[in-house]
């Protein structure tokens, strides 16, 4: 189904904050002399460019001074010397959201919410294989199962929950027995995962673990900035093991099959070797979606190591597909959409894929009118 | 607007002007094309090199003009896990273009973004301002029809471009 939802564009979201900042001023909150008090507050927007690392508080710091968004060692931390060489002090946008309810409850009501270390509230986007999407709000400590099961309403009828993603690129991913764990900063800590982003993204059993460390490894070695180089050069490693593994043996190298298990050897010594030596929170948290899928999804790296097949079947080219004689009736129709030419017969006679030149791409899969085509 | 008009609305001369200038520039431009880097660096008295350092480190910024239908496909981790890989591979097999390029005919461009901020609603494609919500890979030669039919629409017709000549 094909939905238009309407949504503003970054330039109209930027003139409603503009004029929620006239406002403020027009109404005496804002500017030199705040309600008569001699106080004098300024609000002044800075927009971001696009880049991840720019969360991390330095890089920040320079993006805002218009520079490339790189981190610098602290100490000296911003607090003593930051923007402009200034004393400064960051906060998330999602913190500064929490004021006006601490101001409306009191600071008791506030800290009534959530466990001993997590106070309050805390918002995730809940997103994924599962039956109610969007922004949920619990208070800390919640379990994570009554945020999946209950509040998400699960995976989708006829599937088997699988993992679910936690705290956005530098998170982790936990598995179903681990559901019960409390949703607060310490806790997820423990399990190898984090609060991060409030990113919650589950998983079902159509999706392939080591796929899900591929893709945020990816992800973090693009948004690197390239400035310490065991995040630049440690993740890329960390990449190329992970893509060794999903890689089929017609692309191979000869001596492939022996970096794949050297590869699958050192990926937790490597992980925990860019976590000691990064600069920043990026590199420094980059292990997570690695370890946590090695931690707790081990036989799944595993067949794909050493049985060299991928169990959800994701990874293109571990798959084999062929087509069951009996089903097939010689429409051609596959023979037609394969881009790799790899499907052989004549037309009302039952055809034959060529396992050498199959690419994986599964569009025979897709084609396949009569259903005669199988993956294993 | 040109290029002057946007560096006379920034009178100040000071670094933390560089990328509001260019992202106005690339607002006004559609993209930041040789010229403007060149000028923004006169303007700040910077090197061209440091300005060209800073535009490619952001990924907001382009260096080429944008199709006319510019197609933005979410690679978050919501929509990865709903497909999106799928999607994508599907616009580049019909639009015979990689990521970050237009197509000769200057219809679309194609562009791929960490995430649009609709995890709920993965995997999420935007053409131009039209988002379009759970999209799976048999959808993408509709929508792009779709954006063909409406340029087609658009275009003078014969008759209308004789008349213009005549």
């Amino acid at each position: 189904m094909l939905r238009r939802t309407p949504r503003r564009k970054p330039r109209s979201r930027r003139r409603w904050h503009e004029r929620a900042i006239t406002q403020a001023r027009d109404c005496g909150l804002l500017g030199a002399d705040i309600l008569g008090s001699g106080r004098r507050l300024e609000v002044k927007i800075k927009q971001g460019a696009g880049a991840f690392v720019c969360g991390e508080e330095t890089a920040l710091i320079h993006s805002i001074e218009g520079q490339r968004g790189m981190p610098r060692p602290r100490p000296p931390y911003p607090v003593t010397r930051g923007l402009f060489g200034r004393p400064t002090v960051i906060n998330n946008v999602e913190t500064m959201a929490n004021l006006p309810g601490l101001f409306r409850m009191g600071p008791e009501a506030f800290a009534a919410l959530g466990t001993a270390g997590s106070k309050g509230t805390k918002v995730f986007a809940l997103s994924g294989q599962i039956s109610r999407t969007g922004l949920v709000e619990v208070a800390m400590g919640e379990p994570l199962r009554r945020i999946v099961e209950e509040i998400g309403g699960g995976v989708p009828e006829g599937h088997v929950f699988k993992a679910v993603q936690i705290g956005g690129p530098s998170g982790g991913c936990l598995p179903g027995p681990q559901l019960d764990i409390p949703v607060d900063y310490e806790s997820l800590k423990t399990v190898g995962a984090m609060v991060g982003s409030g990113g919650l993204v589950v998983m079902d059993e159509r999706a392939c673990m080591v796929d899900v460390a591929r893709y945020f490894m990816d992800f973090i070695q693009r948004e690197g900035c390239g400035k310490c180089i065991p995040c630049r050069e440690g993740t890329r490693q960390l990449l190329a093991i992970l893509d060794s593994l999903g890689r089929g043996r017609r692309r191979e190298e000869p001596a492939g099959a022996l970096e794949r298990f050297q590869g699958l050897i050192s990926l937790e010594r490597l992980a925990r070797v860019i976590q000691d030596s990064s600069l920043c929170g990026l590199g420094q948290s980059a292990r997570n979606p690695v370890l946590s899928t090695l931690r707790w999804f081990r036989a799944e790296y595993e067949a794909h190591a050493y049985d060299r097949r991928c169990p959800a079947k994701v990874c293109p080219e571990l798959l084999l597909y062929e087509i069951e004689e009996d089903l097939c009736n010689g429409c051609t129709v596959c023979a037609r959409k394969c881009p790799a030419e790899a499907i052989v017969g004549s037309r009302k006679s039952p055809h034959h894929i060529i396992a050498e030149k199959c690419r994986g791409c599964g569009s025979c899969l897709t084609a396949c009118p009569s259903g005669a085509i199988k993956v294993s | 607007m040109s290029i002057e008009q946007v560096l006379a609305r920034h009178p100040g001369r000071s670094r933390d002007h560089l990328i509001p200038l260019l992202q106005e520039l690339q607002q006004e431009l559609g993209f930041l094309s040789r010229p403007a880097i060149r000028q923004v660096a006169e303007h700040l008295g910077l090197p061209a090199s440091k300005v060209w350092g800073v535009a490619t480190f952001y990924n907001q910024f382009r260096f080429q003009p944008r199709g006319r239908f510019p197609v933005v496909v979410c690679r978050g981790t919501a929509c990865h896990v709903k497909g999106s890989a799928a999607v994508l591979a599907a616009l580049q097999h019909e639009l015979k273009i990689e990521p970050g390029a237009t197509t000769r005919d200057g219809l679309f461009s194609l562009e791929v973004v960490a995430c649009i901020g609709a995890c709920g609603l993965a995997p999420v494609i935007a053409v131009g301002d039209d988002y379009h919500a759970g999209v799976t890979p048999q959808q993408v030669g509709r929508i792009l029809a779709d954006c063909r039919r409406r340029a087609a629409e658009d275009a003078p017709t014969k008759a209308a471009v004789e008349e213009a000549l005549a």
